[in-house]
C-alpha cells in the first residue's frame, strides 16, 4: 500500500462525502423536496474515488446519469452541487442543469450526462486537446454496463486506440442498466472487447478502494506517458434504485443489504487501514461528523436559496448571438 | 364507456393489436424489464410502466428487451418491418433519436422513394417528449417538427386517452413509418375509451371545440390548454374554435383553412421551439391561402428559443400555459388592424 496518511484521509473523506451526499438526496427526494430524475452513486463510491484521486486539474472525466460521485471525487464544490439539485440560482449550473447535467469545467468535470454513451466521444475531444496542446492531462469516460453496449461507446475504443490518446474507459458495472441484468446484455466480455481494439484491460472489485487505486495509478500513468488507451472493468453494486422512485422488484432478495454488510467500500476501507494500523478510528469518526454537517449545512443552504428567476430563462443559450 | 387512463388506451391498443396479428412485435428498454436479474420479471414494463403485462401475455418471443444500443434496435424494427414484421419499437425518450437517427430518416423513411415503390416499411416507433417533468434540457423536448420534416414518416400526437388508442391502432395497421409521440405528462389523464378496438385516421383534425370568434389550432398536450382556454372565455361570450391536428404529417390542411376563414383569428399553440415549428408551419399555411379571410396577423404560442430548463422556477415559465394561449386569444380579437 503506496498511499501516504494525507491520501488515505482524503480517500476516505471523498468517499464518506459521496455517501452523505447521496444518503442526503435520497431523503430529500423520498420526502418530495427534489424533483426530477435522480440517479445514486452510494455504493460505488471507490470507482470515482480511486481514479480521480490521480487527478489534477488539466485532467478530465465525463460521467454519466449518475454523476454526483464523479463530480465530488473531482473536486466540485459539494454546497454548489446541491443548491442544482435543487433547481436553484446559486447552483453550480444556475439550476438549468439539475441532478442529470451537473457539471464543472473548470474543475475538468465535463458533465454527468442524459444520454447513455453520451461521455465516451467527448473524452476522445479531451483527450485529443490534452495531445494536441502537449498538457499531458489525461481524459477519463465512466460508462454503466449498460452504456458500454452504446455504439458511441466502441466507436470511441476505436478512435483512442487509432489516435493513440490519454484516454481511459471505465466500465462502471454495478450489474444493471435499469432492470436489465449486464449478464445478459453484454455480449462477451468488458476485457474481452477491448482486447479486440487491441487496448489494455483490467477487471477490478469495485468494492475494493486500493485494488481500483492501483489499477488507475497504472493505466493512468500509461496514458500520461503517451502509451495510449486502456479500459478497466469496475464491478459493484449499486444501493438505491435505478432512478429514486424504483421499486427495484427486479433485484434478487436481500441482494442490497447482503453487500453493504459485506461488501461495502467504505466498510472495507476502514477495516483495512484500522486493522494495519494505517489511521485511528477516532480519525475516521471525525470525518464522518465533518462530512455529515457539511452535507447538512449544504442541504439547508439550499433549500433556501432562491429560485432562478424569469431574467435567467433565456440566457446561456449561445456565447452570442448576432 | 368506461374511463381510462392515456396509459392504459396505449398499453390496451398494443395487446389488441398483438392479438390480433402475429406479426405485431415489441421490443424496447426494459418494455418488459428483469431480463437476466434475480428478481420479477416484467419488473418495469417501460420506464412508466405503459408495456407492463404484454410481455407475460405474449412472451419474450414478442416482447424484446434490447440492449441500450439504439442504432441497433431501432434499425432492426426498420429492417424487421421491411421484411416481414410489424415492430413496435420503443424509442424511450424521443431526445434520444440522436443515436439513431439515421436508421430513422435515411432509412425507414426513404425505402419506399428510393426502391421504386416496391419497399413496405410499417414500423412504429413509440416515444415520449414533452416539458413539465423536471427531467431537464435532454428529456424533455418536443422535437415533432424534426420528424415532419423528413418525407416518408408519418407523425401522431394524441392528445387524450381516447385518441392514444385509436390512433396508435391506426399507427400499428399503417403501412408506412409513424413516429407516435406520447406525452409524458399525460400518462394518467383519463378519457373515456371504448373496450373494442377502433382507428382514428391520419390527417384527419378533430375539432373539440367551436365558437365564433377566434380559432385555436394545436397539438398533443396543448390541445387540452386550448380547451381549458376556450371552456373559459366561452363563459365571457367569447367563442372560441379549438382544432387538434392530431397528426403533423399528414397534415389536414382542408380542416385547419376552413376553421381559419370561419373565425379570420388564428392562434397556433405548439409546445415545440418556435423556428421551424409546427406553429410556424401552420402559420405560414394560412398567411399563405386564406391572406383575405384574416382580420389579424396570426399569433403564435411556443416554447421559446431556448433548451428546457431544470430548476421548476424555469420550466414553469418555459411551457406554454394556458394563461399564455388566453393572452394570446385576447391578443388577436383585441387587433384592429
Ligand atoms: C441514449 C439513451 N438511451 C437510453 C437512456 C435511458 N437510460 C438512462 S440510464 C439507463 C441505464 C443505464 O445503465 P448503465 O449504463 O448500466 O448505468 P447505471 O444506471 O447502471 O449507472 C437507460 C437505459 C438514455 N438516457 N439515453
Ligand atoms: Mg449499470
Amino acid at each position: 500500500m503506496q498511499l501516504s496518511r494525507d491520501e488515505l484521509l482524503h480517500a476516505y473523506r471523498q468517499m464518506r462525502t459521496i455517501r452523505a451526499f447521496e444518503d442526503r438526496v435520497h431523503e430529500e427526494f423520498s420526502a418530495g423536496n427534489i424533483p426530477g430524475f435522480v440517479h445514486l452513486y452510494a455504493g460505488e463510491e471507490a470507482s470515482a474515488v480511486g481514479f480521480c484521486m490521480h487527478l489534477g486539474d488539466r485532467d478530465h472525466i465525463a460521467s454519466t446519469h449518475r454523476g454526483h460521485g464523479h463530480c465530488i471525487a473531482k473536486g466540485c464544490d459539494v454546497r454548489a452541487m446541491m443548491a442544482e439539485i435543487f433547481g436553484k440560482k446559486e447552483g453550480l449550473c444556475g439550476g438549468k442543469g439539475g441532478s442529470m447535467h451537473i457539471a464543472d469545467l473548470e474543475k475538468g468535470m465535463m458533465g454527468a450526462n442524459g444520454i447513455v454513451g453520451g461521455g465516451p466521444p467527448l473524452v476522445c475531444g479531451a483527450a485529443l486537446t490534452a495531445k494536441t496542446l502537449g498538457t499531458g492531462g489525461v481524459a477519463i469516460a465512466f460508462v454503466g454496463d449498460g452504456g458500454s453496449n452504446q455504439g458511441t461507446t466502441l466507436e470511441s475504443y476505436n478512435l483512442a486506440k487509432i489516435w493513440n490518446l490519454p484516454a481511459i474507459f471505465v466500465i462502471e458495472d454495478n450489474g444493471y442498466a435499469e432492470s436489465t441484468a449486464s449478464s445478459w446484455a453484454v455480449a462477451g466480455s468488458q476485457v474481452g472487447r477491448a482486447a479486440g481494439f487491441g487496448m489494455p484491460a483490467h477487471e477490478v472489485d469495485g468494492h475494493d478502494f486500493f485494488a481500483v487505486h492501483a489499477v488507475a495509478r497504472e493505466v493512468i500513468e500509461r496514458a500520461r506517458q503517451g502509451g495510449g488507451p486502456s479500459l478497466v472493468h469496475v464491478r459493484f453494486t449499486r444501493y438505491y434504485g435505478h432512478f429514486e422512485g424504483d421499486a427495484m422488484t427486479y433485484r434478487g432478495k436481500d441482494e442490497v443489504p447482503r453487500i453493504a454488510a459485506e461488501r461495502d467500500c467504505l466498510k472495507l476501507f476502514r477495516q483495512r487501514v484500522i486493522e494495519a494500523a494505517l489511521l485511528e478510528p477516532a480519525e475516521l469518526d471525525r470525518i464522518d461528523r465533518e462530512v455529515a454537517q457539511l452535507i447538512d449545512r449544504a442541504t439547508v443552504e439550499a433549500k433556501a436559496a432562491p429560485m432562478p428567476s424569469e431574467a435567467d430563462l433565456l440566457t446561456d443559450v449561445y456565447v452570442s448571438y448576432h | 364507456m368506461p374511463k381510462k387512463t392515456y396509459r392504459q388506451a396505449i398499453n390496451e391498443a398494443l395487446r389488441q393489436e398483438m392479438e390480433r396479428d402475429p406479426r405485431v412485435i415489441l421490443m424496447g428498454e426494459d418494455v418488459a424489464g428483469g431480463m437476466g436479474s434475480p428478481g420479477e420479471d416484467d419488473a418495469w414494463g417501460g420506464p412508466l410502466g405503459v408495456t407492463k403485462g404484454l410481455m407475460p401475455r405474449f412472451g419474450r418471443e414478442r416482447v424484446l428487451d434490447t440492449p441500450i444500443s439504439e442504432s441497433a434496435f431501432i434499425g432492426a424494427a426498420v429492417g424487421a418491418a421491411a421484411t416481414g414484421l410489424r415492430p413496435v419499437a420503443e424509442l424511450m425518450f424521443v431526445d434520444f433519436f440522436g443515436v439513431c437517427f439515421d436508421q430513422i430518416f435515411n432509412q425507414a423513411a426513404k425505402f419506399r422513394y428510393m426502391f421504386g415503390g416496391k419497399a413496405v416499411t410499417p414500423v412504429v416507433i413509440r416515444t415520449m417528449y414533452g416539458a413539465g417533468f423536471r427531467a431537464a434540457s435532454q428529456h424533455s423536448q418536443c422535437l415533432y417538427p424534426i420528424f415532419t420534416h423528413i418525407p416518408g414518416l408519418k407523425v401522431a400526437l394524441p392528445s387524450n386517452a381516447y385518441e392514444a388508442k385509436g390512433l396508435l391502432i391506426q399507427a400499428i395497421r399503417d403501412d408506412d413509418p409513424v413516429i407516435f409521440f406520447e406525452h409524458k405528462a399525460m400518462y394518467d389523464e383519463e378519457a373515456d375509451v371504448p373496450d373494442d378496438p377502433y382507428t382514428i385516421p391520419f390527417g384527419e383534425a378533430n375539432v373539440t371545440r367551436e365558437g365564433e370568434d377566434v380559432t385555436v389550432i394545436a397539438m398533443g398536450r396543448m390541445v387540452n390548454f386550448a380547451n381549458q382556454v376556450a371552456d373559459k372565455l366561452a363563459k365571457e361570450k367569447i367563442g372560441v374554435t379549438v382544432v387538434d391536428i392530431r397528426t403533423t404529417s399528414p397534415l389536414d390542411t382542408e380542416t385547419i383553412l376552413e376553421t381559419a376563414s370561419e373565425t379570420g383569428r388564428v392562434v397556433v399553440v405548439d409546445e415545440a421551439h418556435p423556428r421551424c415549428s409546427m406553429a410556424s408551419d401552420i402559420a405560414a399555411l394560412v398567411a399563405q391561402e386564406r391572406f383575405a379571410d384574416l382580420k389579424a396577423p396570426v399569433k403564435m404560442v411556443t416554447a421559446p428559443h431556448a433548451p428546457v430548463p431544470f430548476s421548476p422556477a424555469l420550466e414553469d415559465l418555459y411551457i406554454p400555459s394556458p394563461a399564455k394561449i388566453e393572452a394570446a386569444v385576447r391578443e388577436v380579437l383585441a387587433f384592429k388592424g
